[in-house]
């Protein structure tokens, strides 16, 4: 049901025109390829009139061996010329087209990562996944076999129909009528095919999500004793995708059936009307063979059609929807070449007004002014849903303000390159994700040249020396599939490592420390101090003793700044927002 | 050794199927026979088509006229032949369709009902995404090879059926057929052998394609505010050529291999015309029968591939099987015992620790496992609470899964009112104690089905008796649909905090009488956290106030609600007592619970002499531990 509809909203020649318009190199030698498939559509017609020759020359009216096998002798050679045509043929599209849809793969992959965090919310990243994955492996999959089938099937559709036209306009009047129901019928069981495909894959989709959430959700089935109810759930999904697997199946042999009676009625019909025609002397009994022959040469194509243009429709919607994901316009882009570079040294921060809402929502903050000097250390704290996440990410601009402009050191970001940028200003985000790579490759991320020892000592200096001797291996640790064989705390550490041996200007922390315990916490807390001395540091805190070691506090509250100052100056009233959270931190924490 | 290998894996995939056949012997037999019955037509249509050329065609077309009756009997055969074909592909591929769906499902239904099965500490072990493609694609793969099979079953027999035919019309045309048949099934099993690793290889290449891209879009941010796009699209690129070559590879084996199977046939009848021409002028045979045979070889070509597919897919099939197997084959179930402690009794219960020991069972079975929990012994008595209090890694996420069994101690007990956990049933052991994890899960379902699950008893009040104590009637009320929104994958996402409170209300809705809570309200906001463990606390009135409590915290105010601390360090527990007696006496909880206010202390004081030295000072304190 879902996706159905849209993806009928473009014409298929449509969807092709855009997809060659991106990937030129497909037309590379297309006129030769399209020339070698011809010769080599020939060899299917090639035995039918041999046959005819033969025949009508050579057994009928006197036997002549001697014209058998010279009919013979030449319609090998012919075909060994086709048979090589069509191997040329297929080399030369497998290598072209396999070329264009990797080049096209790759360019969707950079395409997704230019994108902006709205586009990359986690609920449409397996989407976008399969934008780069299962969508150009159903064009690919197609291509190999489908594609083929449908070339060459097409081309025997149209050249044994000159051939029959040649021999017979009658006759082939004859086919053309016993074919044109099963034509009409199929067409319309194409439509209700493609919808009971698309059932197929929705129904999978639903069994996919049951299977992982009896997967990750193993645990909490367990604990609650509720095994019974997820196999109810599993049996539901996966029968119902059975039954939606033999719907289709059915209405796909419907059409394969079809496609076999009008061969049968061709085949009478070609009987009765040849014999008719040949007793008035205007076709040969070879001829009539030879029509026999083509018959069956004509129906292959029809029959196959009904599957092969099935996967050609999900081909065509899989292109279409890597071709929707390269239209999407990076809406936060790289300057590039235009761009600015960052003045060197520390950076000072300024939000000029400031506002963002998120499509289609409330604004998160409100005319945002502000004005924070270079090298000091800022916190920005206030309840969930205040807004102060939504400031880290326009800092680093993973996302641009809605009105207003920040700025870094006076030059607006918008305007900066992302190399600068990015080289400058490093965010370490709550969700610390690593790579499933050792500890040393995930630190290294940033900057693959650095060596062991330099990251040891950067563990050091963060006063984690101690944490990284107890791993088992050292640097050398594998940390698992997204980091998973770390505790929370742990990967947090190692995220923290990377963003601090990336050496930036501009460090942003984003409740970085939030799964570390107190006292590791703490030491974490007067290493950085130290070591990001000289450096403009902004830290958004769900502990607040983040904040009492700031030189600056900044209070949000419902999108606007309320309080900044000292955290000193700021719990003198205890009245305010701050003296509130404060006064509710010391209560759980002493 | 290559080829011994590739024996081997055709014989292994002949088993795989030959078990589907004994799995589904009924549709099986219908889909063969419908093959079988194509397979015949197929050959019958070839000498019907031969006698109507000889005996109707060349009589009319010498004679000048034709009996109107002969005639109507040729279409009448060549269309009631089509009508017999049209059966015999409902029968096949119905059949065929049926028994690979069916096989799916099955094998779906069992590997899913292992996953619930097996032990936490096998899913430890094995990846999720794993997990996930053993119940996919590699059931899928397992099976895929019985689409075709009919088809290839069906088409042996008309081989057989045609070579015999052919000696039954002339030995000189039956040699061609003898020719052009084996070397015709030769290349196909030629083909298939040759396809097979190559197709292997696209496959993986395939996956490890799409791995790179899920981990690179899961750490789009990281990816972005490192500006790393480049070189992860150089990554992906390189991959993504690897699996370019490898198709271009495919398609070129393809290349050789289509057309020469296309033209094999073909040769064939050619054959046919010189040997028939000779044997005709022998007259040993008669133009219908050399008609006949000719036709046969152009419309056997295109069954024979069938025998093609299936070989192909053999190690695709033994491969998925492999894996499937290792899943149904895994041992090591939990089983429980069929003690039934008091359901009525309504008193909190009692959990102790004796000795226990628990260590991860390693990855790899000659790597050692590493030693998690040692000598760890404690009780949490009825109706109190205990707080377990240590650094990250020392193992309380451990210990609140032992003491609800998600898993079992390598040495020791844990019993809950005296009886040992393992002799507890499923059902009891649910009733009396809920886990509230440090993550939430939550199920891609409705609010009231997630906290409800399906258990007796719980229906709309005790929901919301439970979601109020939970702190969360509020934002539920608020959703658009109340209790009946869809939350989770494809629901409303819901904040960190949220998600929480809501798993707090699933395991209060169950009235446990052992609530274990691990770091369970870190995300909420310290006034609500206060306002749940108070409501938790309450002498009387509401779901969970009968419960002892075991909760894993780091915040001071949870830590003081507790009646006693266990505190512990890299497995063992190192001290318990009072908040205060342990403050007093053991200097590691000390360090941990007064961080803050010691990390404050030390800044006042730095304070004071940072202006002098200001850059060393924090890294001074470093040292000094």
């Amino acid at each position: 049901m879902t996706g159905e509809p849209e993806e009928q909203a473009e014409s298929t020649w449509r969807t092709l025109r855009r997809g060659l318009a991106l990937s030129p190199e497909l037309k590379t030698g297309l006129a030769g390829t399209v020339v070698l498939a011809l010769i080599y559509m020939v060899g299917r017609v090639a035995v039918p009139v041999a046959v005819q020759r033969g025949i009508d020359h050579g057994i009928i009216g006197g036997l002549d061996l001697g014209v058998v096998w010279r009919v013979v002798a030449v319609t090998a050679a012919v075909l060994v010329v086709t048979t090589t045509c069509g191997y040329l043929m297929m080399r030369r599209l497998f290598t072209v087209s396999e070329t264009a849809l990797a080049g096209v793969r790759t360019r969707a992959f950079r395409h997704v990562h230019d994108l902006s965090m709205l586009h990359q919310q986690s609920e449409r990243r397996g989407s976008l996944v399969s934008r780069v994955t299962s969508d150009v492996d159903q064009i690919t999959t197609f291509l190999q076999w489908g594609g083929v089938i449908l070339i060459v099937n097409l081309g025997q559709l149209v050249v044994t129909t000159i051939v029959m036209l040649a021999y017979s306009w009658q006759l082939t009047l004859v086919v053309l009528v016993a074919f044109a129901p099963a034509v009409l019928v199929i067409r319309l069981l194409q439509r209700r095919l493609a919808s009971a495909y698309g059932l197929v894959r929705q129904r999978m989709g639903t069994l996919l999500g049951i299977i992982a959430e009896s997967v990750v959700g193993a645990p909490v089935i367990r604990a609650y004793g509720i095994a019974g109810r997820t196999a109810r759930r599993l049996d539901t999904a996966i029968e119902g995708q059975r039954q939606a697997q033999q719907r289709a199946i059915r209405i796909s042999i419907v059409g394969s059936s079809v496609g076999e009676l009008a061969a049968g009625l061709a085949l009478a019909g070609v009987v009765v009307v040849g014999v008719t025609l040949g007793v008035d002397r205007t076709l040969s009994i070879g001829q009539l063979t030879a029509f026999l022959f083509l018959v069956t040469l004509f129906i292959q194509p029809v029959q196959i059609a009904t599957e092969v243009l099935n996967e050609a429709q999900n081909a065509i919607a899989g292109w279409r929807r890597v071709l929707d994901v390269l239209d999407i316009a990076p809406d936060v882009a790289d300057p590039g070449a235009q761009g600015r570079e960052l003045p060197p040294g520390p950076l000072d921060i300024r939000f000029a007004g400031v506002t963002f809402a998120y499509p289609g929502g409330p604004p998160v903050l409100h005319d945002v002014r502000l004005d924070i000097p270079a090298k000091s250390r800022v916190a920005v704290v206030g309840e969930t849903g205040s807004g102060k996440t939504t400031f880290a990410k326009l800092l680093t601009r993973l996302m641009d303000p809605t009105a207003g402009e920040v700025l870094l050191s006076g030059v607006p970001l918008r305007q900066v390159r992302f190399d600068s940028l990015r080289s400058r200003v490093v965010m370490v985000p709550q969700d610390g994700f690593l790579f499933d790579a050792t500890v040393g490759e995930n630190v290294r991320f940033a900057r693959p040249e650095l060596t062991d020892a330099e990251l040891t000592a950067a563990f050091t200096e963060l006063g984690l020396a101690d944490w990284l001797d107890g791993l088992p291996a050292g640097l050398d640790t594998a940390v698992g599939e997204r980091g998973e064989a770390l505790s929370v705390g742990e990967r947090q550490l190692v995220a923290l490592a990377r963003a601090y041996v990336a050496d930036p200007d501009l460090l942003v922390l984003d409740e970085a420390t939030s799964a570390v315990d107190p006292a590791t916490e703490v030491r974490l807390q007067r290493a950085l101090d130290a070591v990001t001395r000289g450096r403009t540091t902004l830290a958004i805190a769900h502990r607040l003793s983040t904040a009492q070691a700031a030189d600056e506090v900044i209070v949000v509250d419902r999108g606007r700044i309320v309080q900044r100052g000292p955290h000193d100056e700021l719990v003198r009233d205890p009245e305010s927002i701050y003296g509130l959270l404060f006064a509710s931190w010391l209560e759980q924490t002493r | 050794m290559a080829s011994g290998t590739s024996r081997d894996v055709l014989g292994r995939g002949l088993w795989v199927l030959g078990r589907a056949i004994r799995e589904q012997p009924r549709i099986f037999t219908v889909a063969v026979s419908g093959s079988v019955l194509f397979g015949l037509m197929v050959i019958a249509s070839a000498f019907v088509v031969g006698r109507v050329v000889g005996d109707v065609v060349v009589p009319a077309i010498a004679r000048g006229s034709v009996g109107a009756g002969v005639l109507a009997l040729a279409a009448a055969s060549l269309f009631g032949i089509s009508v017999l074909r049209v059966v015999g592909i409902f029968g096949r591929r119905l059949g065929a369709g049926y028994m690979q769906f069916r096989l799916q499902a099955a094998y779906r239904r069992r590997v899913t009902r292992r996953y619930l099965d097996l032990p936490l500490s096998w899913h430890h072990r094995n990846a999720t995404g794993t997990l996930l493609s053993n119940a996919n694609s590699d059931v899928e793969a397992a099976w895929y090879p019985i689409a075709p099979l009919p088809f290839a079953v069906g088409t042996l027999v008309m081989l057989v059926g045609a070579v015999v035919s052919l000696f039954l019309t002339d030995w000189g045309l039956a040699l061609v057929g003898l020719a052009v048949f084996p070397a015709l099934f030769a290349l196909n099993v030629v083909y298939s052998r040759r396809m097979a690793p190559r197709q292997a290889r696209a496959q993986r290449l395939r996956a490890e394609v799409s791995g790179i891209a899920h981990e690179s879009f899961d750490g789009a941010l990281v990816v972005k505010t490192m500006g790393r796009e480049a070189q992860e699209t150089a990554r992906f690129a390189s991959h993504a050529g690897e699996l370019r070559d490898a198709l271009i590879d495919v398609g070129r084996l393809r290349g050789v291999f289509d057309p020469m199977l296309e033209t094999l046939p073909s040769l064939g009848t050619l054959a046919v015309l010189v040997v028939g021409a000779i044997r005709l002028q022998q007259g040993a045979i008669s133009v219908a029968e050399l008609v006949s045979v000719a036709f046969l070889f152009t419309v056997l070509a295109f069954p024979v591939r069938a025998i093609g597919w299936v070989l192909a897919e053999l190690p695709r099939s033994v491969a998925g099987w492999d894996r499937v197997r290792r899943v149904l084959d895994a041992t090591g179930e939990m089983p429980y015992g069929d003690t039934v402690l008091d359901r009525a009794d309504p008193t909190p219960a009692t959990l102790a620790f004796h000795d226990v020991h628990f260590g991860y069972e390693p990855a790899e079975a000659h790597l050692p496992g590493t030693e998690v929990l040692g000598e760890v012994s404690f009780t949490v008595p009825a109706g109190k609470t205990v707080a377990l209090v240590g650094p990250t890694g020392a193992g309380k996420s451990t210990i609140a899964s032992l003491a609800v069994r998600l898993v079992d101690p390598r040495a020791g007990t844990v019993t809950l009112d005296g009886a040992d956990v393992r002799d507890l049933t499923a059902a009891s052991l649910a009733s009396t104690v809920a886990l509230v994890a440090q993550v939430p899960f939550v199920f891609d379902d409705t609010v009231r089905a997630n906290i409800a699950l399906d258990r007796p008893g719980i229906g709309d009040d005790e929901v919301w008796a439970a979601l109020r104590l939970a702190e969360a009637d509020g934002f539920v009320a608020a959703l658009p649909d109340g209790l009946d929104t869809m939350v989770g994958e494809r629901g409303t996402s819901l904040s960190g905090g949220q998600r929480q409170r809501l798993t707090l209300a699933r395991a209060l809705a169950g009235r446990p009488r052992l609530l274990v809570l691990d770091d369970a309200t870190s995300a909420v906001d310290p006034r609500v956290e206060a306002a749940i463990l108070a409501g938790l606390r309450a002498p009387t009135g509401g779901p969970g106030a009968a419960a002892s409590i075991l909760v894993v915290a780091y915040r001071r105010a949870t830590i003081a609600l507790a009646d006693e601390v266990i505190y512990l360090e890299q497995g063992r527990v190192l001290a318990r007592g009072t908040h205060t007696e342990l403050l007093a006496t053991v200097s590691g909880y000390a360090d941990l619970v007064t961080a803050y206010e010691q990390a404050e202390h030390d800044r006042e004081q730095t304070r004071t002499y940072d202006e002098v030295t200001p850059l060393t000072s924090g890294l001074e304190v470093e040292v000094d531990r």
